[in-house]
């Protein structure tokens, strides 16, 4: 026992010196390797001193990017809704000041217009910059101006005159939501472009996109950047260039969005707030779409000002809300054409079954009055009549026989309750219910009384205006299901090679030719006499087929009668249109959603009439709006 | 009162090693300021990073060397699983799976194996002390071989290369045979043929760029020339604090973070250096000293890693801003920006102050 402790015991002292050997060696390379590193610095900072020191001292290569121009943003007729214009800025490289940047301000002020607005906004640009930049304190100066400063140059060094581009917008606010906008590149950004190593990429880039198309396809419009290869001296000035990499400038975008049918839609509305969303069930192209109102997108190019933007983002008519993509609805009676597919489909239901209706439903065993919008009722109707006259009473009885899992399983095919996928950012899913969802969502069973206002569009349905124009698409073309986009070719600016991304169908919806022709039959009635879309549909020069809608904005009471005329504008319900034509071989379908509006058929109807006649016919062409001279800002 | 609670706060702190690395902090400090263009928010970020990374070094200094070690396989397992994650499921950013998205927060499993390796291997040749042989060696290699080649995979070469040497730091003190040893090192030298095409392109580049600079002016060598102009032409005694032309004219790439260095020797020269240098010798010799005089193995093994480890981060930072070592990207231990690399220090740190002042407690 004590002998094997002993043995320990020394074999502990033995390892221990063993170990303050090894440490020794440890320490021995630390200090060969400090020396290594010493002789080095001592190489570097004394023996080659006079060489390195010339190199950084007297001239120098450096890196600086040039910036490549952005691609354009243009309509299918070539019409161009984004681009860039040269216009001289004032800047000041802080770097070359030495004496204090406000008096320096204060002294440019008499010579050139510089707001407060101005000074904050520089002041921005200078905490976020690097100090050897040059940095913007007036942009697009007028030629007045330009000529004075050159003039009094000499007392400013350190400010300079520069030719640079600004991104514009043409189509102002009626484009606002489809193009977006481009904005300073902020922290967030940078990190983002970091992720995705593209940060080097924009090395001098200010901008980037922010919204919209300017976002989504940002990758194909920036281009790439270019680097001049250029001697500076101390103070950071370019002596000359020693060699170029152009830029690449950024790929031209062209859309299928018509430019004249956007103008045309914007103008319909009047002063009426909601969304148009027009697409070409051929091929899913998004003809036009409006979300109303819409803001000045130039605006936000260099930086909102604070006033603006409170303006902006607290008005009542929310501007800044694409309603096309975002706006959730319920889609009122244009649901319709769907429920009777659906019943005719499933066999709940055939052309020629018909009911009598008293001006309201009622499930067995409940006394609570599902009413019809026309009090007393319409009397026997049957599918086609339903839709006609758009009959609440029918679609309720029939909500009720299918059951709503099979609402859900069968118009889900049309888009309901999910994001289109349109190539802009901000798609909101809507809601398409079912038991399961109910029970995901409130944790709650589904009540059969909950069915039946499904029937009309109405309950917990809420959709998008691009969900209902993607549905109506989807029925104009006999169930071809084209993903919804907004840009048709992506052009090379420099080889003028396009690429179209026009896709396949993304799937089929399978309907039996003969239903098709009876809900088809049947919307092509709306619009002749008798039906209830019949004003806008007179006199058309072509098969117009369509839906009206009305969605409440708040809910009646079951002894209350609504009266548009005692309730406030705001809260009165919104007014609804599906449509496509020519019905035989649609080449447009398009909702029309009039935010309390009132009747499909009154406001909402003779929109879409309007934007298919000039689609259709060509009538009423208007011509380019002249360029922004003056901006309100900056 | 207050003093008691003072002394007592104060009792697992070991009072050299912390003044040295505070002196280094402050350095730090001070070439933060002039490297980001005299942003004092970055400062003040800094600032709260080193606030952070001391209060989790006092925290690991109060945990006794016993207990640290019993922690060893956990971590290590929780490390590999980590590991494991990141090839899963890891997000990849700038061409490398090197984060965990957790939701709540985003992990970089490798910094935990920075720590986990030598902690590791020091509890277990602490447990095999009386019966160690040439197949405990090579078990242990086997344990550090796994994380080592799955943060390789990452690939994240610079942090795979800093946990080799942290595990072999640990094999050596240990003891390891000298045969072994440099028959190892002729199999790495024969293994370079074989490993060269599984490096990634910009693996190679940069051993490329690292032989010639001048070949790739634009691209890679554009940071390895700039840093050394900047160190050349700070000369003996420096520019002087914020007058580095390089750094503040935007030639030097990661001004704040890997190149720190370059700023702070344009400023200050070679005397700077020497100052910094002799800070950073202090460090290690203090950590040395510490191993030398642990009262266990285990202890012994863990304190000499760490001590080493920090010199192969000073060393590689040193060496590849000066150019004599390929760009891998290491910052420079409690200079450069940032709060995890300070962290990871400074808990390194705290396990040789709880090893010291343990050992200390024991024998009075």
């Amino acid at each position: 026992m004590s002998r094997r402790r002993r043995v320990a015991l020394i074999d502990h002292q033995r390892e221990l010196q063993y170990f303050r050997m090894r440490l020794v060696i440890s320490g021995a390379l630390v200090a060969i390797a400090f020396l290594g590193l010493f002789s080095r610095f001592i190489y570097l900072q004394i023996v080659q001193h006079a060489h390195y020191r010339t190199l950084a001292e007297s001239n120098r290569i450096t890196i600086v990017p040039i910036v490549p121009n952005r691609g354009l943003i243009i309509d299918r007729n070539g019409i161009v809704l984004a681009h860039n214009y040269s216009a001289y800025a004032l800047e000041i490289a802080p770097s070359k000041i030495n004496r204090d940047l406000e008096v320096l301000i204060d002294e440019l002020s008499t010579v050139v217009e510089i707001t407060p607005k101005d000074r904050r906004r520089f002041k921005k640009l200078l905490g976020e910059s690097k100090s050897f930049l040059s940095l913007p304190i007036r942009n697009r100066l007028t030629d007045e101006e330009v000529a004075r400063f050159t003039a009094n140059h000499y007392r400013f060094p350190g400010v300079e005159i520069n030719a640079r581009l600004f991104r514009q917008y043409p189509g102002s606010e009626i484009t606002s939501h489809v193009i977006g906008h481009i904005g300073r590149i902020t922290d967030k950004d940078i990190e983002d472009l970091e992720e995705n190593e593209l940060l080097a990429n924009y090395r001098g880039t200010d901008h980037i996109g922010k919204t919209g198309i300017e976002q989504k396809y940002e990758r194909e419009l920036h281009g790439t950047t270019g680097y001049e290869q250029v001697e500076v001296d101390a103070s950071g000035r370019a002596v000359r260039t020693l060699a170029r990499t152009p830029p690449i400038s950024g790929n031209n975008l062209i859309l299928t969005l018509d430019w004249g049918l956007q103008q045309i839609a914007a103008e319909a509305f009047g002063e009426y707030r909601g969304s148009l969303v027009a697409i070409d069930p051929n091929n899913g192209s998004v003809l036009a779409l409006i979300s109303k109102p819409g803001f000045d997108p130039n605006l936000f190019v260099d930086g909102i000002d604070t006033k603006s933007w409170t303006a902006l983002n607290t008005s009542l008519d929310k501007p800044l809300i694409n309603r096309a993509l975002q706006g959730l609805y319920p889609p009122g009676s244009t649901f319709k054409p769907f429920m009777a597919l659906a019943g005719l489909e499933l066999n709940k239901r055939s052309e020629h079954y018909s009911i009598h209706d008293p001006g309201y439903y009622t499930l067995s065993g409940s006394s609570h009055q599902f009413r019809d919008w026309k009090v007393g009722g319409h009397g026997d109707v049957d599918l086609h009549r339903a839709l006609v006259i758009s009959c609440d009473t029918y679609f309720y009885g029939l909500a009720n026989d299918l059951g709503i899992d099979n609402i859900y399983k069968f118009i889900s095919r049309f888009g309901f309750g999910q994001k289109a996928g349109i190539d802009i950012g901000g798609e909101a899913p809507g809601i398409l219910p079912s038991q399961e969802w109910k029970q995901k969502r409130f944790n709650q069973r589904w009540y059969a009384g909950e069915t039946i206002s499904v029937g009309i569009g109405q309950g917990y349905v809420a959709s998008t205006p691009l969900q209902m124009a993607q549905a109506t698409s989807i029925l104009a073309n006999n169930g071809t299901v084209y993903t919804p986009h907004l840009v048709n070719k992506i052009v090379n600016s420099t080889t003028n090679v396009s690429r179209s991304i026009a896709q396949p169908p993304a799937r089929l919806v399978s309907l039996t030719p003969e239903n098709l022709k009876i809900v088809k039959d049947a919307m092509l009635d709306v619009t002749r006499p008798g039906g209830t879309a019949a004003l806008a549909g007179a006199n058309a020069e072509y098969a117009f087929a369509g839906k009206t809608g009305t969605a409440q904005v708040i809910a009646i009471k079951q002894n209350q009668k609504y009266d548009e005329r005692n309730i406030d504008e705001r809260y009165r319900d919104h007014a609804l249109f599906i449509a496509f034509a020519p019905a035989e071989k649609p080449t447009i379908a398009l909702v029309v959603l009039v935010e309390n509006g009132g009747h499909g058929s009154t406001t909402a109807a003779p929109i879409a009439r309007q934007v298919i006649d000039y689609y259709l016919l060509g009538k009423k062409r208007t011509p380019v709006p002249a360029k922004v001279k003056e901006e309100p800002s900056d | 009162m207050i003093k008691r609670v003072l002394r007592y706060a104060y009792s697992h702190i070991d009072g050299p090693l912390l003044s040295i690395a505070t002196l280094l902090m402050l350095v730090g400090l001070a070439a933060l300021y002039s490297a980001s263009g005299a942003n004092a928010e970055r400062v003040g970020a800094q600032a709260v990073n080193i606030l952070v990374a001391l209060l989790v070094m006092w925290g690991v200094a109060n945990i006794s060397p016993e207990r640290l070690l019993r922690f060893a396989v956990p971590i290590y397992l929780v490390g590999i699983i980590l590991l494991l994650g990141v090839a899963a499921f890891g997000e990849i950013s700038k061409g490398a799976r090197r984060w965990l998205d957790l939701g709540v927060t985003r992990i970089q499993p490798s910094e935990l194996m920075k720590i986990a390796v030598p902690l590791l291997l020091a509890w277990y040749f602490d447990r095999y002390e009386e019966t160690l042989r040439l197949r405990h060696f090579a078990t242990a290699f086997l344990l550090l071989i796994i994380p080592v080649g799955l943060i390789a995979l990452q690939p994240d070469l610079g942090t795979a290369l800093m946990i080799a040497a942290s595990g072999l730091y640990v094999l050596f003190l240990a003891g390891i045979n000298w045969k072994v040893l440099i028959g190892a090192f002729i199999a790495v030298g024969a293994a370079i043929p074989i490993a060269w095409p599984l490096l990634h392109d910009y693996q190679r580049q940069r051993i490329f760029t690292m032989l010639d600079p001048t070949q790739d002016p634009l691209g890679a060598g554009y940071h390895t020339i700039q840093s050394t102009i900047a160190l050349g032409s700070g000369g003996v005694l420096g520019k002087g604090w914020l007058n580095g032309t390089q750094a503040h004219l935007n030639f030097l790439p990661e001004p704040t973070t890997d190149f720190i260095f370059a700023v702070f020797s344009e400023e200050f020269g070679l005397l700077g250096n020497l100052v910094i240098m002799t800070l950073f010798l202090l460090v290690i010799a203090r950590g040395l000293y510490i191993a030398s005089n642990a009262p266990t193995l285990s202890t012994r093994l863990l304190a000499g890693a760490i001590s080493l480890t920090f010199f192969t981060y000073v060393f590689v930072n040193m060496g590849m801003v000066s150019g004599i070592l390929p760009v891998v990207g290491v910052p420079l231990p409690l200079i450069s920006y940032g709060g995890t690399s300070l962290v990871t220090i400074l808990l390194g740190f705290g396990i040789l102050m709880s090893i010291q002042t343990n050992k200390k407690l024991v024998q009075t």
